[in-house]
């Protein structure tokens, strides 16, 4: 809880427990409204970006969308043909924004491909670049990352690639021209939060572009945690659709995210090894 | 009464057969090609503890109204068309690879217990003493005593068999029909006669042959994340099954498809390497966005059963008993306002 500052405030009705008046919430009015996420100088109305993979219905994902807040949501080109009704029904009819992402590719040449089919085929030159290593970890092949990164920049597409932790691929990423770099928390899917939060906050100090936590968010403290890091935003899929329920695991983000964000922007207290009172000691009549 | 019944699949027909047993009515079924049905290419689990999702209680409580009826529905059937449907009561194992797989096993074995379903878990050790031929890297998973199976094909011939008229025609135009009453259970087609929002669910299927038979129970197995499910047949088929991919009403198999079914099985049961690869195939299941059935009225003198998705084998003698019951005498005693038409307007 934030401390209110002099000694008139705390006389006030509110002041007594060091709280503050219910109508301004400890932030300037409007000041999450107007605190956004510009991607390429693109506003968007939510830090929380969301996967739409692991969703076991359509009303699911749709209740989910809604609770999130989110304005842009991943698909996968490849477990979807764009042609047919389905997945972007649901998309269009929540008024978001897709982001087409090369899931499931492993070399830098399958991506670039996929990428220009996204593109022809959801007309939108945004893409979420995913060049995977392996099956069994799904971690990020940063050389194929690197090279198609920079070929889908030369061909005029905003890319935003899904990364390693390490700041200096990162800072490679961001040279290259990507519009974003979206550094992971942990492997997709794992939910085992952020296993190095060094260097996501590393990232954080060396890339000028927004910095997107991508994958391994297991639930609402590790969102907020990517936000206290100073993290742009969030970009998570399995944590909500495989939820027990995923519409209150999404509103559960979307309040993390902005927690997160106004923690950050508030100025934490330092960690100290002992004790410091809150309450002032001094002056005591014994 | 005249009964035209839009759609000759699993539905359809059960439907047919229901108001046949009742006795009384003039049943016509309208398909042109019966073979396009979700049906065929099914496997025919009758499994509702493993197929429900969470937050989907109330179609699994329709599941499990469904499985009650089942015994009889096949004891009836079987004995009114002295026709085989290989109905059996093996139950099914769920089964898990690594840690990994096995945390999301017991994640689900957890809910079920909650929902007071019956469901043990057990060991890798365990599962093995009841089908030696699992991979001894097994971690562990469960049993489901209650889950039953079918053979779709058999089932389809069995209920074609019957003494319906039947007119291979579609109908685009439900207001052509002069029957009295219509029931549409057309699946995937619901879309185009109905304007519900049904569409096609592909899902890819393989059918393994061998000498013998490699396992007894239903097995749906997680290996390294990678679901599957395995159904052995008498006669040393195995099915194996099934993808679920949203492409519209494409029927390609894919090298993919295949390789995303075969190896989660042969990491669970090596023996299926030694199989032959009998048929590969794909069909379209018809899915709404809540993954549950529309199942009621639809307008005066029209009914709609359609939308099972992946559960129209199991759900087809409630469906069937429903329909009948609207049918018949307007209404029913099994609760399916949640699958009312009217939650789509």
């Amino acid at each position: 809880m934030a401390e209110t500052g002099t000694s008139a405030a705390r006389s006030d009705a509110w002041g007594v427990w060091g709280g503050n008046p219910p109508r301004n919430r400890g932030r300037q009015p409007g000041e999450l409204e107007t605190d956004q996420l510009t991607i390429a100088g693109e506003q968007l109305p939510s830090r929380l970006i969301l996967g739409t993979g692991g969703a076991t219905s359509h009303a699911a994902l749709e209740a989910a969308i809604r609770a999130s807040g989110t304005g842009l949501v991943t698909v996968a080109l490849r477990r979807l043909d764009p042609g047919a009704p389905s997945l972007l029904d649901v998309v269009e009819r929540c008024g978001v924004r897709v982001l087409p992402n090369t899931a499931g590719c492993y070399t830098a040449t399958e991506a670039v491909r996929l990428a220009h089919l996204a593109r022809e085929a959801f007309d939108t030159a945004w893409v979420k670049l995913e060049v995977i290593g392996d099956e069994e970890t799904l971690l990020p092949d940063a050389v194929e990352l690197v090279t198609a990164a920079e070929r889908l920049v030369e061909d005029g597409f905003t890319v935003l690639p899904y990364t390693t932790d390490d700041p200096i691929i990162a800072q490679r990423l961001a040279d290259a021209g990507c519009a974003a770099v979206m550094p992971l928390g942990a492997p997709i899917g794992s939910g085992l939060g952020i296993r190095n939060p060094h260097n996501i906050a590393l990232i954080r100090q060396k890339v000028t572009v927004p910095v997107i936590l991508d994958a391994g968010i297991g639930t609402a403290s590790d969102a907020a945690l990517a936000m206290e890091l100073g993290c742009d935003g969030v970009l998570l899929a399995s944590a909500v659709t495989r939820a027990e329920h995923p519409a209150r695991m999404a509103e559960a983000m979307r309040l993390a995210v902005d927690a997160g964000r106004l923690a950050h922007a508030a100025g934490r207290i330092p960690r100290r090894l002992y004790a410091t009172a809150s309450s002032p000691t001094g002056g005591l009549p014994w | 009464m005249k009964v035209g019944i839009v759609g000759g699949g699993v539905i359809g027909l059960s439907v047919a057969w229901e108001l046949l047993r009742r006795g009384g009515h003039e049943v016509t079924v309208y398909d042109a090609d019966p073979a396009r049905g979700a049906g065929l290419v099914a496997a025919g689990m009758l499994a509702p503890t493993a197929e429900a999702n969470f937050g989907e209680e109330a179609l699994q409580e329709l599941m499990l109204e469904s499985m009650r009826r089942w015994p009889g529905f096949a004891a009836e059937l079987g004995a009114a068309t002295g026709m085989p449907l290989g109905y059996r009561t093996d139950g099914t194992l769920l089964v898990a690879l690594t840690d990994d797989d096995l945390t999301d096993v017991r994640r689900l074995v957890d809910y079920y217990r909650r929902a007071g379903t019956p469901i043990e878990p057990l060991g890798g050790r365990q599962l093995r003493e009841l089908e030696p031929l699992l991979s001894p890297r097994v971690r562990g998973g469960a049993r489901a005593g209650g889950d039953h199976q079918v053979d779709p094909r058999l089932l389809l011939a069995a209920l074609r068999s019957l003494p319906v008229r039947h007119e291979r025609r579609d109908v685009a135009d439900l207001s052509t029909l002069r029957d009295d009453v219509i029931v549409v259970a057309n699946g995937t087609g619901l879309a185009g006669s109905t304007g519900l929002p049904v569409r096609p669910v592909k899902g890819q299927l393989l059918r393994l042959r061998g000498p013998e038979p490699l396992l007894t129970h239903v097995v749906r197995g997680v290996a390294h994340g990678r679901h599957v499910y395995l159904v052995p047949r008498a006669d040393g088929e195995l099915v194996v099954g099934a993808t679920e991919e949203e492409r519209g009403a494409d029927l390609t198999v894919t090298a993919g498809g295949v390789l995303d079914l075969l190896r989660p099985a042969a990491d669970l049961l090596p023996g299926v390497a030694e199989l032959a690869l009998a048929e590969t195939l794909a069909g379209l299941r018809p899915g709404t966005p809540d993954n549950a059935p529309v199942i009621g009225h639809l307008r005066d003198l029209v009914y709609v059963a359609g939308g099972h998705h992946r559960n129209g084998v199991l759900l087809a003698p409630v469906t069937a008993h429903v329909v009948a019951d609207l049918v018949t005498k307007g209404s029913t005693d099994v609760d399916i306002a949640p699958f009312a038409a009217v939650r789509f307007t």
